[in-house]
This record gives structure tokens, sequence and C-alpha cells, in this order.
């Protein structure tokens, strides 16, 4: 990978060939706020991906037979650790495979703004001229509604289903990447390396492609991470509003705290374990993109 | 200043036409006829027909748009087809309830947030500076809605302090001239009715604050860590100026700069943040208003006020801009 020399990095450092990257990583297993952000992601992930093993019922069956009276709810009980919602589902089995949902509407939208922005980013970046006035002139436009409302207004249009959500806080997120990205690539073209790869009669898009872009991504890695975070809140926000998917048997945090909320003065439990379910999701990711985001800091390499 | 207020102002320009085109577009991708999305499925063939003759859905889709910008440019936004009002007049009645409550969020955000700030930037790596990165790494992860519920919960269901939803007590008999109840309570000479509509914007003022809140706190802290490190505060400290003085004309002044621009640019999270807010607290404002019209489907609704939004941010950010352009030369330059 060819990374431009630090000159204030130490010639022992530079022999071992430490790039930027496995710099960063080294950093990052020696902080405690990458550390905790990891094991939160990773315990998130985990669930989600073994929700079959760990829950302790199937996701759509109804635990009537553990209540005195149906519609009642259940605080806890040996059987049902959790308790029961008023609907009779295990309120355990929800929480877990809700994990489910939020990791995946939450990767796919996150991935999706991530390419479709940073391929935005890049032409803008890498052209410049016109084309960099156009893309940007459309980045603004999109800017210009704040993120969430941009989502909603997708998601408006769009049928209620785990695919819309994706497209919608995907697609709110794609300005956000653009932007960043293009900056980042014209602080970069603007660097002594650029120019010395001019000077060595590099070709344009080999400069770009190789020397650039590489340079260039760091901090749109950084900001993919900590929009994981926002993804999994807006997916529970734009279900909240009544824009989440229409399938009520696929349990998902924000819609549990919707259907909570009725019985909320007498079973505020039901709408508290996923909220702090979410909140603790978005934790880790926010933890580690802003461990990520310290680590590959040129200021603090030493 | 002039050459950047003029150049800046006209970037505005081609922003605005590009979002009329969008929310135009928008309709359009609505599926099936725009009409009957616009009105909804049980619509009669006879409303069909009229409002595909007002709108002219029938035509050409470049001379629509020019039907549309004409409306536009004439203070025509449309409809609700569910209230049946013009989507302007709504928009004008609901505005004061959200600005009161943008204005008392900021307020919390501001005075709560800019002291946590400078005590952990004071004392990085401190308990206090700990306590204020948790606080505000908690509002930042935190669902607004989710906390919204929660502070209605402890404070207005289990605890009592504060009223549960609405803007003023059932039984209020205050007058109202502007539409902002705590305005309305003082013009008119009734505290009583100034003091209910102050309760209740507590709850929500922080539910919605806390995420500026959080930033307010990062940015304030980062601002004042780096600012005590500057020469020119040694050196006040150094000819033995009283730490208050320092504080306040060379630490805070310098570190408050970045933490202005953040603040203004916080509007835009606010608006939509209001959406969430005023749905849990029952608040008749814009953002319920949006909230209802995304259940309704009430598409004119819809298109109206995210160009009202995008308007009332698009002008915010340009202020900041042109503030941060009349304090800082450097970006008037660039």
């Amino acid at each position: 990978m060819t990374i431009p020399l630090d000159a204030t990095q130490a010639p022992e450092q530079l022999e071992r060939g430490d790039s930027l990257w496995r710099g960063a990583f080294r950093r990052m297993r020696r902080s405690p706020t990458a550390i905790i952000g990891a094991v939160i992601v990773l315990l998130f992930v985990l669930v989600a991906i073994f929700a079959p093993l760990l829950a302790p019922y199937e996701p759509a069956s109804t635990q009537w037979q553990s209540l005195s009276t149906p519609y009642m709810v259940q605080f806890s009980s040996p059987e049902h650790l959790l308790g029961i919602d008023r609907w009779g589902s295990d309120m355990l089995t929800q929480l877990i495979y809700g994990a489910r949902q939020s990791l995946v509407i939450g990767l796919v939208s996150t991935a999706f703004g991530l390419v479709a922005g940073a391929a935005l980013g890049l032409l803008a970046g890498a052209f410049g001229g016109w084309v960099d006035s156009i893309v940007m002139r459309i980045v603004d436009i999109l800017l210009s509604i704040p993120s969430l409302l941009l989502a909603i207004s997708i998601a408006a249009v769009l049928d209620k289903s785990a695919f819309a959500l994706m497209i919608a806080i995907g697609a709110a997120q794609v300005p956000i990447f653009a932007r960043l990205l293009r900056g980042s690539m014209m602080s970069q073209s603007r660097q002594d390396y650029v120019l010395a790869a001019t000077a060595l009669g590099l070709r344009r898009r080999t400069i770009v492609m190789g020397h650039v872009l590489p340079n260039s991504i760091g901090p749109t890695i950084v900001q993919a991470t900590l929009n994981l975070a926002t993804a999994v809140i807006e997916v529970a926000a734009l279900s909240y509003l009544g824009l989440g998917t229409a399938e009520v048997a696929v349990a998902e945090w924000g819609r549990m705290i919707v259907s909570a909320q009725d019985r909320f003065d007498i079973a505020p439990w039901l709408a508290f374990y996923p909220g702090i379910c979410i909140a603790i999701t978005a934790l880790g990711f926010t933890l580690f993109g802003e461990a990520l985001r310290e680590a590959l800091d040129p200021k603090q390499r030493r | 200043m002039l050459r950047f207020a003029i150049r800046r102002v006209a970037l505005l320009v081609p922003t605005l036409f590009g979002l009329t085109l969008l929310l135009f577009a928008w309709v359009r991708a609505l599926p099936g006829d725009p009409a009957r999305a616009l009105l909804g499925e049980r619509a009669t063939p006879a409303a069909i027909a009229r409002v595909t003759e007002v709108y002219g859905f029938d035509e050409p889709l470049f001379s629509q748009y020019f039907t549309y910008m004409g409306s536009l440019l004439r203070g025509d936004f449309g409809e609700s087809i569910k209230k049946n009002e013009p989507v302007l007049t709504a928009f004008l009645d609901k505005l004061p309830a959200t600005i009161e409550l943008t204005f008392a969020a900021l307020l919390f955000a501001i005075l709560v947030g800019i002291p946590l700030g400078y005590v952990a930037g004071r004392r990085t790596g401190s308990a206090a500076d700990a306590g204020a990165v948790t606080i505000s790494l908690i509002g930042v992860v935190t669902p607004v809605f989710f906390l919204a519920l929660l502070l209605k919960y402890v404070f207005a269901i289990q605890l009592g302090i504060f009223p549960t939803v609405g803007r003023q007590s059932a039984r209020s008999d205050a007058t109202h001239t502007t539409g902002f109840y705590v305005l309305d309570g003082i013009i008119n000479g009734q505290p009583g009715a100034a003091w209910d509509a102050i309760v209740h914007l507590v709850l929500p003022a922080i539910a919605l604050g806390t995420i500026p809140l959080a930033i307010i706190v990062r940015m304030t802290r980062a601002a004042v860590s780096e600012v005590i490190h500057e020469d020119y505060v040694r050196t006040a400290e150094a000819k033995g100026l009283k730490a208050s003085l320092v504080n306040r004309r060379h630490v805070m002044r310098n570190a408050l700069l970045p933490v202005v621009t953040t603040i203004g640019l916080q509007l835009g999270l606010l608006l939509a943040g209001a959406v969430l807010t005023e749905t849990v607290f029952a608040l008749d404002g814009v953002g319920n208003y949006l909230y209802q019209a995304i259940r309704d489907r009430d598409y004119p609704v819809l298109q109206g006020f995210i160009l009202f939004i995008a308007i009332i941010y698009a002008l915010v950010t340009l202020l900041v801009d042109l503030s941060y352009g009349l304090i800082d030369p450097r970006v008037r330059e660039s």
C-alpha cells in the first residue's frame, strides 16, 4: 500500500512498514474506549447472528399460558425473565430477534449510504471543475433537509418494509459521505506528494486512485462507524413515526416501544428494555467510531 | 465582506431551486396516479378529475413544474387533504409552538452545556471531565423519543411534578395573541398563564435539548482545552491577571467562537427532533402536524412543510455563515 511517509515519524518505525491502518489498529488495542465499543458491537453482532440459538422461545409464538389473564402483561418470572408484553410475546425473545433487524437494516443502509455517497464524493473530488460544481450543488440541496426529515420523506413514498427503511436511512446519509470524502480528497490533492507524483509523470488516474483516495478514506470510514449508531436510532425513530416495517411478526426495537406506549403508565419496562438496547448498541458504535477517529488522527501518531 | 455576503446569498438560489425540483419529483414518485396519491384510496372519480385538472397532472411534466413553481411564487403551497386548510396557514399556525420549544431546548442545552464543557475542558482527565463526557455520550446515543418517554414517565406520571401532555392546562383561560404561549402570558398580564406554559415546556425542552447539549459540551470542552494552552493565556496569567478575568476575556471569548457556530447548525437537528418530541408530549406544533400528515399520507402537507423547514434551515445556516464571516476575516477570504 502506498502511504506517504510522515516526516515526523521515527525512522525505525518507517522501516517496519508501519502503515496508517496498522498503526491505528495498534493504538486502538491500547484504548479502553475502543475495547468497550468493540465488545458491545461484537456482542450485538453475535446476538443478532445466533438469535435462534439464544432466544428462549420461537419469535412469533405467544405465551398466553403463562398469563392469568390474556392481554395482561407480566413483569418477570422464571420462564420469562424480562416479562411478557400485551400481545403475549416473550420480551427476551423479542429483544434478541430485534437485534437482528437493527443490525441488518443498520448495516445495509449505512453500506448503501457509504457506497453511493463515496461514489459521488469521488466523482467530485477526482474530476473537479464543473463535475464537482454539479455534484456538490445536488449534495447541498439534500443537506438543506435535516437528515431524519429526509429519511422520513423518502420512507413516506415507499412501502412499509425493511427494504424501504434501508433505502430511506441510507439515502439520507449519501450527502454526508459525499461531502466528507470530497473534502478530504481536496485537501489531500494539495499535498506535496501529489505534486511529486505528478512531477514523476504518473497518470492522473493512478495518482487519484492509488494515492489521494487511500489517504482520504479515513474520515469517511470513521463517519460510517458513527453513522451505524445513527442508523440504529433512526430505524427506531421511523418505526415510532409509523414508517417502520408492516411485518408485525418480525420483532423491531422501535416498534416494541410504540406498542408499549399505551400501557406505559402500568408497564413501563416494556418500553424501557428496547430503549436501553437501542442506546447501548448506539453507544458501542459511537465509542468504537470515536476511538477509530482518534487512532487515525495524525496528531496522535507517535 | 459584502462580496462574501453576496456570493453566499447567491449560493442559496440554486439550492432552493433544486429543492423545489426535488419536492416536485417526490410527489410524482408516489406509487400510482399522483391525483389518487394526493387524495387517498377512497377518492371519488370526480374529486380525482378535479385535482388532476387543478394540478395539471395530465399535462407534460415540464409545464406541470412551471405550474407548481408559479403557485409557489404566488404563495400558494397547496391544501391539506385531511384538514381542508391551506398548507401555509397550517404551518404559520403551528410554527410558534415549535419555535418556543426549539428555543427552550437550545436555552437548556446552552445553559447546561457551556458550563459543563468549560469545567471538563479546564480539567481534562478529572472526575468532572469524565462526568461531562459521559453525559454527552448518553445524550448522543439515547433516541429522542425514548428519552422523552422516560422523562414523561418519571417526572410526569410517577412524580407528578410536570404535566404529561399539551402546551397549557386544559382549563386554562389564557388569551393568545401571538401564539407564543409564554410571551402571550407576559404581554397580556397573565403571569399564571405564562408560568403554566413554561411548566409545560420543561420536559419536552430537556428531551429535545439533549443532543445539542451533548454536542455543545463536546465543542466547548475541545475548544477550552485547546485555548488554555495558548501563549496569550499564559501571558495573561503571567502578568498577574485575576483568574476570572483571564477566563472571561481570554479563554471564553476565544473558545466560544466555534461553539456559537455549532449552536446555529443544531437547528436542523432540533426541527427534525421536534417531530418526535412534539408527538410524545402531544404539543400542537409543526412536528406533531407533520407526524399526523405522515400517518394520513397527507402529501401536500409533507411537501409544503419539508420545503418550509428546509428554507428556515437554509436561512439560519446562511446567518451563521455570515456572522462567522463577520467575526473571522479568514472565512471571507477563502
